[in-house]
Order: C-alpha cells, then structure tokens, then sequence
C-alpha cells in the first residue's frame, strides 16, 4: 500500500483531513511553528471576488468603493487578465484562511501550508502584530462596525454616512499611530463601563420594547458618547493621527461620524502592521509551504505529479521581472521574501567566508529554523532588509541604487552590487520599505477661539512635495470633518 | 476539533449593496454610458448584460500622495541591473511615455483611468425605463420571467417522498418478487401443515424422522428468504417526474415601419429606436417567439436589415401607403393570421405625398386593423413643433389622416413626441390591457 495523502488533482474532505495532519506535523515538529487554532473554509469563486472586495475580510460595513472595487476585479476576472488569488488568509483567532473550490488537491495542501501556517504563525509571532492588532476581537469588531453603520443609515441617512466614509477614508492613511498606541482603558474602566451600561439598560427598561418584531438590533444604536473616554482636554501636538484628532476635537462632527471616523481609523490601525510586512510575511509563508512540500515529498506523502506541479506554482509564485520588463510591477514582495528566507537557512548551514565577514552571528550557526523564527519574530521589512539582505542576494536580483532629483533630466546611478555599493543599496532598498514613503502630514494647530482653522502640515522628506490634485481632493474632505477652513504648509522635514 | 467550513453553499451576493451603492453613485456616467450603448445595439438586444465603460469622475478616492516628479530628490532600488555602473545616467521617461523601463514611477499614482464593467439586463433596463418613464406597475411586468409550467415526464428512480408512485412502486415490488421468487406465506403454511402432519405421524411411530429434518430446513430456507426478498425494496420506489416547461404562447411578428427620407435625422431615428425597443421588449415577455421585419421607406418600399434600417440613408420622396402596401404583402408571404400575432409601430415626421393620406387610411381601415392586435404610429417632432401642434386636433394631413383611423379602431395608438419620456404613452393602452388581464 502506498503512502500517498492524494493522488490526482480531485480534493474531498477526508484528503484534506489527511493533508492537514500530515501538513501540521511537519509545520509543529520539524519546523518548530507555533500557531493560532485554524479554520480553513473552502469558497467558491464568486466568494473569493466578494471577499477581495472588501479588503480580504469576512465582514465589512457597506461602502461604494467597494462596490467598485469588485466592479473592476470582476471585469478583469472575465476578461482573463488577472487570476484569482489562491487564497486569503485573516488575522484573527481562529486564524481563517479562504481555500478556492476550484484549486486542486495539491494547490489546496499547499495553500494550507503558505496560509493555515506560514501565514499564521507570522501573525501570531511578528512584535508588530502581537503589539498593534487583537487577533481575538477584530471580527467581532468588524461586526459591530457592519451594524452601526448600516443602523446610521439608516437613522441619518445614506447620503450623510456616504459622505463621512468618504472623508474618513480619504484620510485613512493618515489615521494611524505610528509611534505610539492609542490610550486604551484599564481593565477596571472597561468593567466599569459595563456595569452602568447595564444599570442604564435597566432603568431604561419598558415593557413595551418587548413587543418589538425580533431582529432588531438595540445594540446597534448609536451610544451615548462618553465625554471621558479618552478624551484628552488638551489635544497634544503636533499629532500624526488626522483622523484621531478629528474625532476628538472637530467642532462640526455628530457623535455617530465620530464614532464612524473610529471604526474607520481602528481599521486602518489594524491593517498598518500589514503594509509594513508584505516582504517578511509572504517570505514567511512561501518559505514554510517550500519546506512542508519538499518534505512531504521526500516522506513519500505526495508523488511526482504533485510535486511538479507544486514547483511550478511556486516558482511563478517566485518570480522577480527584471526592471525593463513589460511584466515589471516593483519588487515582488515573494520573490525577494522567498530569496531572503532560503538565503538565511544557506547562512546558517552553509556559509561562505563573504557571509562569516558579513554574518558573524548567523553564519554556521546550524540551527537555521529557529534563526528564522527569530527574525521573522522581531523585525519588520526595514529592520530585516537592513538586518539580512546578503551581498550575494543583491548580486542575485543586481540590485542598483538610482538618484532621482524632479528637476533634472535623468536618473543617477548611485551604488550598484558591488564591493563599494553593497551597504548603500541596502541602506536605500530598507528605507523603500519604511512607511516614511507615505506622507508625514502633522496637525500643527487649530485656532478655535478665533476663526477656528485648522493647521496641518506636510514635513517633505527630501523636498518631495504632495501632488498637488490629490491634495486638494483629500483637503476638500478634510474640510468636511472639521467645518471650517482648513490650511496645510509643506515644510522642509 | 475539525478545520473545515464549507462555505460554498452560503448564499451569494454579499456584495450586493456595495454594488447598489457604487451604481448610485456613479450614477450619471452610467447614464450616459448605458444610453451609448443602447443606441449602437440592436433592438432585440436590450435584455442583455452589457459591458458599460465609466470614466471614473465623481469615483475618485483621493489619498495624499508623494510627487517627487514635481520637486525634491529621493533614492530608490530596482532588480536587474545589466550593463550600469556607478555614475551612470538615464534618461527619464518623459510624461505620458509612461512605461519606457516597466512601472518603475508607479509610485507617482496609479492612473484611475476609465474602467469597464459588467451590468445586469435588470440594471439596464432600470436606466432605460427611467428616461422613458414608464410607470412601476409596467416596469414588473416587463422585467417578470415569462412562467414555466410544471409537466410530467415519466416515472424516476429519485425525488422526494411525496411524488411516490405508489401503482408503480407496488408493480416494480412484484415483478421483483416474482423473479426472485419470494416464498409465499401461503407455501409456508403449506410446509408447516406438511411438518405438523409428519410429526404426528412419527409421534404414533409410523412416520419418517428424516422428512421432518427436511421439511424443517424448508421452512428455515423459506422464512430466511422472506427477509432478504423483501416484499418492497428501495429498489421498487419509483416517484412521479415533472419537468419545468415555458407555457407555450404563439408567435408574435413585429413590423417596424419608418420614414427614411432626409428629413428624418439622427434624433429622430434614436427616438424611433427606443420606441421600437419598448415594444419588443413588450412583445418578448408576452410571446415565445418574436419575429421582426424592417421596412424602411421614401418614395417605395424595401425590407431591410437591422442595421440598413437605423444607419443608411436615401433620397427620394414620401409615399408612406408603400410601406403599407409592402407590409401586406410580406404578411401574406410569411406570417398567417393563424399562427402569428401581429403587431405594427410605424415612425415618421408626418409628410407624405398629398393624397396619400387618403390611400393609406383606406389601406389601413379595410386590410390591416383587422390583422393586427396593436398599431402604433409615433410622429417625430422638434420641440418647437410640438408648440406648434400643441392641439391634438391641428396636425399635418398623415396626422389628421390617423385620427380618423383612431376613432374607428381601438387598438389603433398615435403620438406625437419629441422626448423619450413621451414614447410610453404611446403603449399605453396596450400594457392597460396586460394589467387588466392579470
């Protein structure tokens, strides 16, 4: 009798099973992974464009752009140009990863590697989003925020909360922390809370409300605002968060677009650590679904048919365009994730004498998955570039450096790789990777006794200045929020 | 713990009221966009997907944005240096070349350029009812599926309990019994009187032990095969089969009757189009088959096709009683009272040859009404005209001609329109008649 967990291309829920365990005793054994409790839930490809549509999450309040969004990847689907993802995997626990009905049986033991594991374990272990997201509560959260708005609809009306979500998420961007955590209650002040919400409820009780049809969520109206939840009197500045400030101190908000510029910031928030950790978290997870194949394979689990056609979905998975190619669309965050992963596990197996000069910690250090549980632990994608992008990585992708001044006619090319230009190509590959690309707009100051405008500020860096269109777009918005002038000044940073 | 949801059978559409929300929207430029592409397809074409392509104005989400086109310096790292070295210079695309070395200014701001999607029939037809106006009760009815009925086709082996055959499944049961030869109770009544008969015979001394041995294992044999022939099988289940089938309604031919002389411009032939879209589409719900017939006239007559009929032009005068003469005769030829139904929407801006008028209504009052279960005449004006004629009565003589006629016969409509919004009217006594039926 054969080993096998599949032969051929058809999946049922018994060889899933089969995978899965298989899958996990290499991921929890070999690999040393640690990981939310998983639930893998197979959709069908109209699911799968659903989901898209509402930034990969299994629930989302009602918005148009939305709805554009699946307009124009339901377009592309039909026509051919773009494929569907494999996959979507949410961070959350249980860890939820969306299989397509129509992959194959091998496609869906590899997914369940890249997703269920790679994935999971860098979200349950990378500092960033053990220290910005609660897996625990986001779709509850999200639920929550799904209700409330379609209730705001519903009491002020569709055009009024459309014009709030339009603003707000013009500014989403700009509605993160992302030096500090915002304030959080104590645990007491929570239970607090609670207890007179209750104590309200009962007071507040009628005997008629019964007789309301079931199905109407009381939960979702609007609550009261807490004038002391925290509220800081005195708004610190210059603060980063736009839409924070906003929500806190706009003289023109009601209490349901504050509560709807939260749960748009709570978003942004939640989805910040993701922008900041493409390259290592899908590194991560190809990495893992690479390794757990390869095993399977060498265990005899799985035959040549699944293993080719695994290898060549991985390895177009992998693939990184040169610049000048009509297929260049940047740095494939797989390809230099991947490289990079498989490169620390070359260091500390097989070092060359150029790693020992550049790694002296890492090079021969034997034990290669757990340096990558470590790395993948506590670094972010500029931190890790800088950390352990090797010499012969950057010769591999020929990597260069290009100076770019507006006002001059060509680009400069800066280092390249070689001896001279290694740490500098690096230096400037890390910084692409550092959310310092995104604007720094500050809130510089309000003048609310007098005329009340509000003061922001674009800290250039390197006298790039904003678009100008877009700026007075998203201006247009911002002047929404707050209700009177708004001005902003871009300063040298 | 188990890990696997199947989601596939979770209902569709989650995104539904984003849809809805998106097409609000972008409302206007859907607009325009569905009336472009009503206008280059083809009549029987309108209850159909279509691609609509939207600019993105008024869809715009703005976010703040770098330039580093318009000032400033930065540094950046791209793969698949070849032939640089430090020092180098390249040249810099020039805008609007974008694309000389890939997407490597992508960050400047993706283009929203225009995009295309797909609409639902029901999402189109909402924006071309909404320019004719036509009234809800008639826009259901003319969005409603045409009704299937329930048929009998045979006898299954599956379906649900409540269709059980039950003369069939008894037959099925007993033919099985037959072959399999099930023992009777009958027969072992038999046996075990034959064994009772025995045993007395052996208790007075006289009988033969081995027989009652035998008979024994008859009966075992016999009862045991009782149990696995049963006396009915999920075997023997047959259920009643029914298929869906469309209620078969006869054939309806339309004939399009339109002037085509020079005095009939682009506005005027795209009103005559959505008039004759509204009917057809009126026609289809109502008729498994619709047939239509171009005929297109000047000074004479011709059949066309579709395309000849909105888009070429020809000189010549205005007989119109030759479209009349020409549509009886292809009636005759092809489309017998018997089978078909006729319906007939004739356009023109209201001149014809003096003393043609006269023609035509005799045409009309003797061979054609009696054909037909519906004429509809629609007389394009301009604005300023319809000032003009603001009175039914004053009119040009084709107009005072058809008055006539419309007094006689009551499935007999004429109209004078100069917007899209006036063209229901004209169908008005027609989907009167459908709302009463009903």
């Amino acid at each position: 009798m054969s080993g096998l967990l599949f032969t051929g291309s058809e999946w049922d829920f018994p060889t899933l099973d089969r995978a899965y365990a298989a899958i996990e005793k290499i991921a929890l054994e070999d690999l040393g992974l640690d990981v939310y409790p998983n639930q893998i839930e197979i959709i069908s490809s109209e699911q799968m464009l659903d989901a898209y549509s509402s930034l990969a999450m299994p629930l989302m309040y009602n918005h148009w752009s939305f709805g554009k969004l699946f307009a124009r990847e339901e377009a592309m689907y039909r026509a051919g140009y773009s494929a569907l993802a494999y996959e979507i995997v949410i961070n959350s626990s249980p860890c939820i990863s969306y299989l397509l009905e129509e992959n194959t049986m091998t496609m869906q033991a590899l997914v369940m590697a890249h997703a269920a594991f790679g994935h999971n374990h860098f979200f349950k272990n990378n500092y960033l989003f053990r220290q910005w997201t609660n897996a625990e509560s986001i779709l509850d959260y999200l639920a929550f925020a799904k209700r409330y708005v379609a209730a705001c609809e519903e009491r002020y009306g569709r055009d009024e909360v459309e014009a709030t979500l339009d603003a707000a998420h013009a500014l989403m961007d700009q509605g993160v922390f992302r030096y500090r955590r915002p304030p959080r209650p104590s645990k007491e002040r929570v239970l607090e809370k609670h207890r007179l919400r209750m104590a309200h409820e009962e007071s507040a009780y009628n005997e008629l409300w019964r007789t309301l049809p079931a199905g109407i969520e009381t939960s979702a109206a609007p609550p009261v605002p807490d004038p002391d939840d925290e509220f800081e009197p005195d708004a610190r500045l210059p603060e980063e968060n736009l839409l924070y400030f906003l929500e806190k101190n706009s003289p023109a908000l009601k209490p349901w677009q504050r509560e709807t510029l939260r749960i748009v910031r709570n978003l942004a928030q939640y989805f910040y650590p993701q922008r900041q950790l493409k390259v290592m978290n899908e590194g991560c997870a190809t990495f893992v679904h690479y390794t757990i194949m390869n095993t399977l394979y060498d265990r005899g689990l799985i035959d040549e048919g699944a293993w080719l056609e695994f290898v060549h979905s991985h390895t177009s998975v992998v693939f990184q365009p040169e610049f000048g190619d009509k297929r260049y669309y940047g740095i494939n965050p797989y390809a230099l994730g991947y490289a990079m992963m498989d490169d620390i596990k070359r260091i500390a197996e097989a070092p060359t004498d150029e790693d020992r000069e550049w790694f002296p910690g890492l090079a021969g250090s034997g034990d290669a998955f757990a340096a990558l549980r470590y790395a993948w632990a506590n670094y972010r994608d500029e931190s890790f570039i800088e950390q352990y992008l090797s010499p012969k990585l950057m010769r591999d992708f020929r990597f260069f450096s290009l100076f770019d001044k507006a006002d001059h006619g060509a680009y400069r090319v800066g280092a390249i790789h070689n001896e001279r230009g290694y740490r500098e190509v690096r230096r400037n590959l890390a910084r692409q990777y550092d959310t310092s690309g995104d604007p720094n707009i500050q809130v510089a100051g309000a003048n609310l006794k007098g005329n009340r405008t509000l003061m922001l500020e674009h800290r250039m860096n390197r006298g790039v200045p904003l678009h100008n269109g877009a700026k007075e777009m998203v201006l247009a918005h911002v002047e929404f929020l707050w209700g009177h002038d708004v001005k902003l000044e871009e300063v040298a940073g | 713990m188990t890990h696997f949801v199947d989601r596939r059978l979770n209902p569709k559409g989650k995104s539904l009221g984003n849809r809805q929300r998106f097409l609000r929207r972008a409302r206007t430029q859907i607009r325009e966009a569905v009336q472009k592409s009503l206008k280059d397809s083809a009549v029987a074409d309108l209850a159909k997907d279509r691609k609509i392509k939207i600019s993105t104005r008024g869809t715009k989400e703005p976010r703040f944005r770098l330039d580093p086109r318009a000032a400033g310096e930065r540094d950046f790292v791209l793969p698949g240096n070849r032939e640089f070295d430090t020092g180098d210079e390249i040249k810099k695309p020039r805008a609007g070349e974008d694309g000389g070395s890939g997407k490597q200014a992508a960050d400047s701001g993706e283009s929203e350029d225009d995009f295309e999607f797909t609409m639902t029939q029901d999402e189109v037809l909402d924006i071309f009812f909404e320019d004719l106006a036509l009234p809800n009760l008639v826009r259901t009815t003319l969005k409603e599926t045409p009704n299937n009925a329930w048929r009998r086709a045979g006898i299954t082996t599956t379906g649900s309990p409540n269709q059980i055959n039950l003369v069939r499944t008894m037959r099925a049961a007993q033919g099985r019994r037959l072959a399999l030869r099930r023992p009777k109770l009958a027969d072992i009544g038999a046996l075990e009187a034959a064994l009772e008969a025995a045993e007395r015979e052996v208790a007075e001394g006289r009988g033969d032990a081995a027989q009652i041995a035998s008979l024994k294992e008859q009966i075992a044999r016999a009862l045991a095969k009782r149990k696995w022939v049963g006396f009915i099988d999920p075997v023997d289940v047959r259920f009643n089969a029914f298929t869906e089938q469309p209620v078969p309604t006869s054939k309806a031919v339309m004939f399009c009757l339109m002037d085509v002389s020079g005095s009939m411009g682009e506005r005027e032939k795209d009103l005559a189009k959505r008039f004759y879209m509204l009917l057809h589409l009126f026609l289809r719900r109502r008729y498994e088959k619709v047939d239509v017939v171009f005929i297109r006239h000047t000074h004479d007559a011709q059949e066309v096709d579709e395309q000849e009929f909105f888009y070429s032009r020809q000189s010549g005068g205005t007989i119109v009683s030759t479209a009349l003469d020409k549509m009886l005769e292809i009636q005759r030829a092809r489309y017998a009272t018997a089978d078909w139904n006729i319906y007939a929407a004739q356009a023109s801006d209201g001149y014809t040859q003096t003393g043609d008028a006269r023609h035509c209504v005799d045409l009309l009052n003797g061979e054609i009404m009696p054909l037909c279960q519906y004429y509809a005449y629609i007389e394009i004006l301009d604005e300023r005209e319809m000032e003009v004629f603001a009175s039914e009565d004053s009119g040009a003589e084709l107009w005072r001609a058809y008055r006539t006629v419309a007094e006689l016969w009551e499935n007999f409509a004429t109209k004078r329109i100069a917007r899209p919004a006036d063209i229901f009217p004209v169908f008005h006594e027609l989907f009167r008649k459908t709302e009463a039926a009903q």
